[in-house]
């Protein structure tokens, strides 16, 4: 039952290694940097460092008391990430699969509008520009 | 009371800087960012649309009705992206 925010890239076996011993199911989302522009190099993560830790460990907490998780992980990144690089990722271990999906889910839709990070798309040509809030991210909160 | 007010994202980028102390007697976040917004262009600039605005007391999220009393550190942002 962790979370971390880091600017190093992450190896998702690596974190699995161990994760949810005993459990009947493990989920994992995966976030990736995706290019819709065709003109897209990076993505620059600013965070609130404190807040965010605080944040996403709230939100794990939450997820756990909610769906009866055995473990929980989240491990977002800031910095500058390449196209295709990966941003973060949620795991969810619980006995059975509607509670690690629910719950992986869940914690999606809270990193989304929640945790205290703001993205810049760094284009080819060096311009940067910060990454809207999509209003539909607001409304799956309320989902839950 | 002395608050320490961050400012993130593009907010940030408008303010001119990431961080500074300001003396204050607002009893609410929504005095406080009247105050803030009367100190210059770039801090007007970056908290004129109060419906975006978003703001965290002591690294905990809040609405502008929040009061004060006690606060340390109060930051503004714009609606998070993360995930």
């Amino acid at each position: 039952m962790s979370a971390r925010v880091q600017a190093e890239p992450f190896d998702l076996a690596v974190e699995l290694r161990g994760f949810g011993a005993g459990a009947g199911a493990v989920v994992t989302f995966t976030g990736i940097v995706r290019d819709d522009s065709g003109h897209m190099a990076a993505l620059d993560i600013e965070h609130y460092p404190g807040m965010t830790e605080r944040a996403l460990t709230d939100f794990g907490a939450a997820a756990a008391a909610r769906f009866d998780l055995s473990d929980w992980r989240i491990v977002h990144r800031h910095g500058r990430i390449e196209t295709g690089g990966q941003i973060m990722m949620v795991a969810t271990a619980a006995r059975h699969r509607r509670a690690a999906f629910d719950a992986a889910d869940y914690l999606m839709d809270w990193l989304k509008s929640r945790a205290p990070f703001w993205k810049r798309e760094i284009a080819q040509d060096g311009s940067a520009s910060w990454v809207e809030a999509r209003s539909n991210d607001e409304d799956a909160l309320g989902r839950w | 009371m002395t608050l320490e007010v961050l400012y993130f994202a593009w907010l940030r980028e408008r303010v001119g800087h990431p961080r500074e102390s300001v003396a204050t007697d607002a009893a609410t976040v929504r005095d406080l960012v009247a105050q803030l917004a009367a100190q210059s262009d770039g801090h007007a600039a970056a908290l004129d649309d109060l419906a975006t605005l978003r703001c965290a007391v002591d690294q905990k999220l809040v609405d502008l009705d929040t009061p004060l009393a006690g606060a340390r550190e109060v930051a503004f942002f714009p609606p998070m992206t993360g995930g």
